[in-house]
């Protein structure tokens, strides 16, 4: 039996839409049995939330007031512990689970497997290495645990289960490190779709110009229901929020469609939207290399075509 | 004297694409421009850059790997570094053999800060300095894209998934650079001459009592699924139709 241990991430009030999708990854490992952890300074919705999704079998919580901010130094120490009990220690690809699976691998002594975007068997998995231009399968020795963190483009959402799982409030003896304080976050928080999980995504880079032109492109995603995403050049330039980088420093991301307009199609920004179904590139360079991979190309001027669009899909 | 620590990747450099070799054994190297990964030169920056306010006197470069890692240390000596310690290695090192190196070197070394990529863009884990954070018992601040240090804490800014976080680190901490930290210096020549006296000594893995271990065995490399190419619209009209066949608009 393989008892797969996935850490919840979450806002304090709801589960992030990526545990489904390591759910699903874990379903993957033969004969698995899946338990969801939740570290919050009040569990309750988010435990709910983590029962109902299909295939979860149990959701532990650990209380404490430290957890009502993420902090991996927090949750490391405590973590570790419940994961003596488990066989495989999943998180997701995200910010959250990058900063805090390797601290818990560490703790463990186990080796981390990042970006995981297949399941092979319980000890066979692949990951993309060098901007996604390769892609590698790992064998971790035996006897070893197996951390990982899961690319969450790579899976579907799991659905919602007809019976939740059952709930069960754990101790842990670890205290949580008090070395590490949480002051503030800061989001340009909107009402748009989420950039890692939305359907449609519209993109803008450097050629955008400046941080008011990048209104013509909110426009048509609100038009479209689409979320927002930008190039590093044009995060960099500050014309788009940080958080709207798309690539293999930003992030990856699989909507149904991705339109991009005024991105050159450098490697590092491909890497970011390998996995989109369909992706649009409008471009005023015929040659530019993300037509290369685009599935509609349209040689022109954004400037033109995004009020096109937004009036013709009207 | 106080100090920095900063971690000196060897990597492909990024303007380099990479190709699978035909037998699946791994990616083809040779022959290929190196550089330091450019997340350890935006560390190095940032180590300089609190040397020259005065924060600390000493700033350390560390690489682990083979003999040839010693260029991308000269390179660092040249953009500022003080010394650089190479601990010399043919074997691969996974990030957590990676980090207890960097561990018994902090042990060694007791820097303010150790700062580190938050990842080498060749295997893109992103994992060594948080495990170094572990090993070593010390706060971690990731992805940081603004540092400041006042007495005995950090005040770091990070670049996580919702925005901006900023954490309160007591110090001596372990930080991970992202992009927006700093824009590196260039190395100017008259450096390059000067940085061929400065100190760099050699060790092995095991005068820091760590033997490399295998926990992740490669089985075989690939070549990603390449998308196949698409169609060209010729104005906005044509664009909204071919999104309307795919059901898409
Ligand atoms: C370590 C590292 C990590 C990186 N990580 C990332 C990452 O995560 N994400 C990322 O995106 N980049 C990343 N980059 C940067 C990447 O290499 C490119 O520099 C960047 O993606 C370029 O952004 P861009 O396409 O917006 O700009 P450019 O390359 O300057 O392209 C602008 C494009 O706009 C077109 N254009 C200009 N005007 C118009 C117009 N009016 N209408 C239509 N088209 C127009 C031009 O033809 C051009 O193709 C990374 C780089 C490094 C070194
Ligand atoms: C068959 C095989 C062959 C391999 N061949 C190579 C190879 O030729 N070259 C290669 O580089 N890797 C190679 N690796 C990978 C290597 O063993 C490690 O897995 C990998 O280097 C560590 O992951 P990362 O660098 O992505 O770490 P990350 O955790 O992403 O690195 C984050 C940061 O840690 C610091 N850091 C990490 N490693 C070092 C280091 N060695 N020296 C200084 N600072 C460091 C840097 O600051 C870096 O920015 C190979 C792996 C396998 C399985």
């Amino acid at each position: 039996m393989n008892r797969i241990l996935i850490v919840a991430e979450h806002d304090g009030s709801r589960l992030n839409p990526a545990i489904a999708k390591c759910v699903t990854c874990a379903r993957g490992i033969p004969d698995a049995e899946i338990t969801v952890a939740v570290f919050a300074a009040d569990p309750s919705a988010v435990a709910a939330d983590a029962a109902a999704v299909a295939g979860v079998d149990r959701v532990v919580t650990v209380t404490h007031p430290i957890h009502a901010n993420a902090l991996a130094a927090a949750i490391a120490p405590q973590l570790t512990e419940l994961a003596a009990a488990y066989t495989h220690v999943f998180g997701p690809s995200t910010t959250f689970g990058k900063d805090l699976m390797p601290r818990v691998a560490a703790l463990l002594e186990a080796p981390q497997v990042s970006d995981l975007m297949a399941v092979e068997s319980a000890t066979r998995f692949r990951r993309p290495i060098y901007a996604s231009n390769a892609i590698t399968t790992v064998e971790t020795v035996a006897g070893s645990k197996v951390v990982a963190t899961i690319r969450i483009a790579s899976f579907e959402a799991a659905g919602v289960s007809v019976a939740p799982a059952p709930i069960e409030a754990t101790t842990v003896a670890a205290l949580p490190a008090t070395h590490t304080r949480f002051i503030s976050v800061s989001s340009a928080r909107s009402d748009r779709p989420d950039l890692q999980t939305a359907a449609k995504v519209v993109s803008g880079g450097r050629a955008l110009a400046s941080a008011d032109n990048f209104g013509i492109l909110f426009k048509l995603a609100d038009k479209m229901g689409a979320a927002v995403g930008a190039s590093r050049a044009a995060v960099d330039a500050g014309y788009a929020a940080n958080d709207m980088q798309v690539g293999q420093t930003g992030k990856i991301i699989a909507p149904e469609l991705y339109l991009a307009f005024g991105i050159s199609g450098a490697i590092q920004h491909l890497t970011g939207i390998k996995d989109a179904k369909t992706i649009v590139a409008i471009n005023k360079d015929p040659e530019a290399p993300i037509f290369e991979v685009a599935d509609i190309g349209l040689v022109g001027d954004l400037f033109q075509v995004v009020p096109e669009l937004e009036r013709l899909l009207g | 004297m106080k100090r920095i620590l900063v971690a000196i990747k060897r990597v492909v450099d990024y303007n380099v694409r990479i190709r699978v070799k035909p037998d699946g054994s791994g990616v083809i190297t040779d022959g290929v421009k190196m550089s330091i990964n450019p997340f350890d030169e935006i560390a190095l920056e940032e180590a300089l850059r609190l040397k020259e306010k005065g924060i600390v006197e000493e700033v350390l470069a560390v690489s682990i790997g083979p003999a040839d890692c010693q260029q991308q240390l000269r390179t660092a000596l040249a953009m500022g570094a003080d010394r650089a310690i190479l601990v010399q290695t043919d074997a691969v090192i996974e990030p957590l053999d990676a980090a207890r190196i960097f561990r018994a070197l902090c042990e060694r070394e007791s820097p303010l800060l150790a700062i580190l990529g938050k990842q080498a863009i060749d295997d893109d884990c992103s994992q060594t300095g948080q495990m170094l954070a572990a090993l070593w018992g010390r706060p971690q601040a990731t992805f940081a894209s603004k540092v400041e240090i006042n007495g005995e804490v950090a005040r770091v800014t990070r670049e996580v998934d919702a925005g901006l976080e900023t954490i309160e680190v007591d110090l001596p901490a372990v930080i991970t650079t992202d992009l927006r930290l700093n824009e590196p210096r260039y190395v100017k020549l008259p450096d390059i001459m000067k940085a061929k006296k400065k100190p760099l000594d050699t060790l092995e893995p095991g005068a820091l009592g760590v033997t490399p271990v295998e926990r992740l065995k490669p089985v075989k490399f690939e070549p990603p699924p390449v998308r196949s190419k698409g169609v060209m619209v010729k104005d906005t009209q044509e664009l909204i139709d071919a999104l309307r066949r795919k059901g898409l608009a």
